[in-house]
């Protein structure tokens, strides 16, 4: 993305972000709350406006040209049975719909089975969403991200209200994807550490870290003690890249 | 004990009734099943707003056959067709817009549609009596002209309906992941309000423009009490709505009773039912366990 701007009610909630994401590379997204993360990711999708810049995926911004069948996303939250009692086996079938065709494709239950397995959920396959914590909720999320088989991921703090012992059986099951291009919407590393390449920090809807996870984790853990309220007029850490830095940089990947 | 025999036989054997039975069955299976993506939409007012809305239609129909010299009400149906058609592809795209006076816009359009059918029926030569048919449903005045138009959409109900719906399921449930999937959600959203507005003028004859709305809904209500996945709800609630249509017009038809009425009554009464086992029934499944 290329200086991506979006205002939302009259606020600008970022300014002049520019990165690219090469294939391959699994990129945290860290941020205090209300930084900006979850709409830049948003964005990125298509789900909002961008007012300033352009936002592209594979060379393509969201729109018909855009190869959907490679992204996949787990929201932060999902509506998904909250009316209609609905099934974790129906979620996560639908989420191997894609453009304009209106049925899954064949074996799409066998498929959204396994996911579930994947997430170690292949017991509660029939149940209904209602009965499911929040965590376990989360992995039908991720298990509808995950039948889609997709090259790119984009997930928004997925492992909030997760326990240890799934969490980290899902970044297992990440590791385990060859060739997936992630990017997650992150409070702090935890599980992911060992799995993410690269960080991003925000911070007011700006970029003011973008490096190795390493070298970008100093400013990831100070961010929920250390908060300026003068606002952008901060003073920038020498490791801290300036967004104009980062260059001109879309976000695309390449087969 | 048989002269209820007799009775029944006399009743099945009139056209007018198998036409009418035919239709009750018809739109109880096919307004359920639009009404499951209306409740997951959390749009369940929405088939009220459309009635509101065909009435101008009916109305409309009836003035341009008059003005054609056709016999009264030949076009009451094909103008409420495309009146509400109309009305909920508009109502979902205000929608979509997500305008903060969307909501102004949609009661401005439901009032004006009542209002609209009012004043136009009576410039068409008709009388309140005409509309009280519409609005609470008739058996008398179905004429089988209305019979084959309302079974034809029926039919056309359930087949688009059945064909998309992991489309229409998809981006009912959550329309974010959906868009975020490359799936055309708003396509797929009109097309469902479509299929409403259709679901509300196939029932107008029958049920009534006041009460479609709670065929589509009320058996969607009985039938979540006792589903856990999003396609038995659906196909629960279509059994239901086809119970409740062809058992409340019999009982309509015993008693004299607006079909509309005895129908939407049925299903609640249903509804109550289903919510009162309920807690028993939850007892006998965590004590199997």
């Amino acid at each position: 993305m290329v200086d991506l701007g979006v205002t939302l009610g009259g606020h600008r909630i970022l300014e002049d972000i520019s990165f690219s994401i090469s294939p391959g590379q699994t990129v945290g997204l860290f941020g205090a709350n209300g930084s900006g993360k979850s709409t830049l990711v948003r964005a990125l999708l298509g789900l909002i406006p961008v007012a300033a810049g352009r936002a592209e995926l594979f060379g393509a911004a969201p729109g018909r040209k855009l190869p959907w069948a490679k992204v996949a996303y787990v929201p932060q939250a999902s509506p998904a049975g909250a009316g209609v009692p609905t099934s974790a086996l129906d979620v996560v079938q639908a989420g191997l719909l894609t453009g304009w065709r209106p049925w899954p494709s064949r074996g799409s239950k066998a498929r959204a089975l396994q996911a579930l397995a994947a997430v170690g959920l292949e017991d509660r396959a029939r149940d209904t969403l209602k009965n499911f914590s929040g965590g376990q909720r989360r992995r039908v999320l991720l298990a509808r991200a995950l039948v889609r088989q997709p090259s790119l991921l984009i997930m928004d703090e997925p492992l909030a209200g997760v326990d240890a012992a799934s969490a980290e059986a899902l970044v297992d099951a990440l590791a385990a994807t060859p060739d997936l291009t992630c990017l997650v919407v992150l409070h702090e590393p935890g599980p992911f550490e060992r799995y993410l390449t690269r960080g991003i920090v925000l911070e007011d809807g700006q970029i003011v870290a973008d490096g190795p996870l390493a070298e970008v984790r100093p400013q990831v853990t100070d961010h929920h003690h250390h908060h300026d309220p003068a606002g952008p007029h901060r003073s920038h850490t020498p490791e801290l890249a300036a967004p104009h830095e980062i260059g001109d940089h879309r976000l695309e990947e390449r087969p | 004990m048989s002269q209820y025999w007799d009775y029944w036989a006399r009743a099945l054997s009139d056209p007018l009734i198998q036409r009418a039975l035919l239709v009750a069955l018809l739109v109880g299976a096919a307004a359920p099943l639009v009404g499951t993506y209306l409740v997951q939409r959390r749009l369940a007012l929405l088939g009220d707003g459309i009635g509101h809305v065909a009435l101008t239609g009916v109305a409309l129909g009836w003035l341009i056959g008059a003005g054609m010299g056709l016999a009264p009400g030949t076009l009451a149906i094909p103008g409420a067709v495309v009146a509400s058609v109309l009305g909920a592809v508009i109502i979902e795209l205000v929608r979509a817009s997500g305008r903060t006076s969307g909501d102004l816009a949609l009661a401005l359009m439901f009032y004006g549609g009542i209002a609209g059918g009012a004043a136009l029926i009576k410039v068409a030569g008709g009388t309140s009596a005409t509309l009280v048919a519409y609005l609470f449903g008739s058996l008398s005045t179905l004429a089988p002209s209305d019979v084959a138009i309302s079974a034809t959409l029926g039919l056309l109900i359930l087949a688009v309906g059945l064909t998309t719906r992991w489309a229409l399921f998809a981006a009912a449930s959550d329309e974010d992941f959906a868009k975020a999937s490359g799936v055309p959600v708003r396509f797929w959203n009109v097309l469902s309000a479509a299929l409403a507005a259709l679901t509300v003028t196939v029932s107008m004859r029958v049920v009534g423009l006041l009460l479609v709305s709670a065929l589509m809904i009320v058996p969607v209500a009985v039938a979540q009490l006792g589903s856990r996945s999003f396609w038995r709800t659906m196909a629960l609630a279509s059994v239901l709505g086809a119970a409740a249509g062809g058992a409340g017009l019999m009982i309509a038809y015993w008693y004299d009773l607006p079909p509309g009425a005895s129908i939407v009554l049925l299903a609640i009464a249903l509804y109550a039912l289903a919510a009162a086992a309920r807690p028993l029934v939850d007892r006998m499944r965590s004590a199997r366990q």
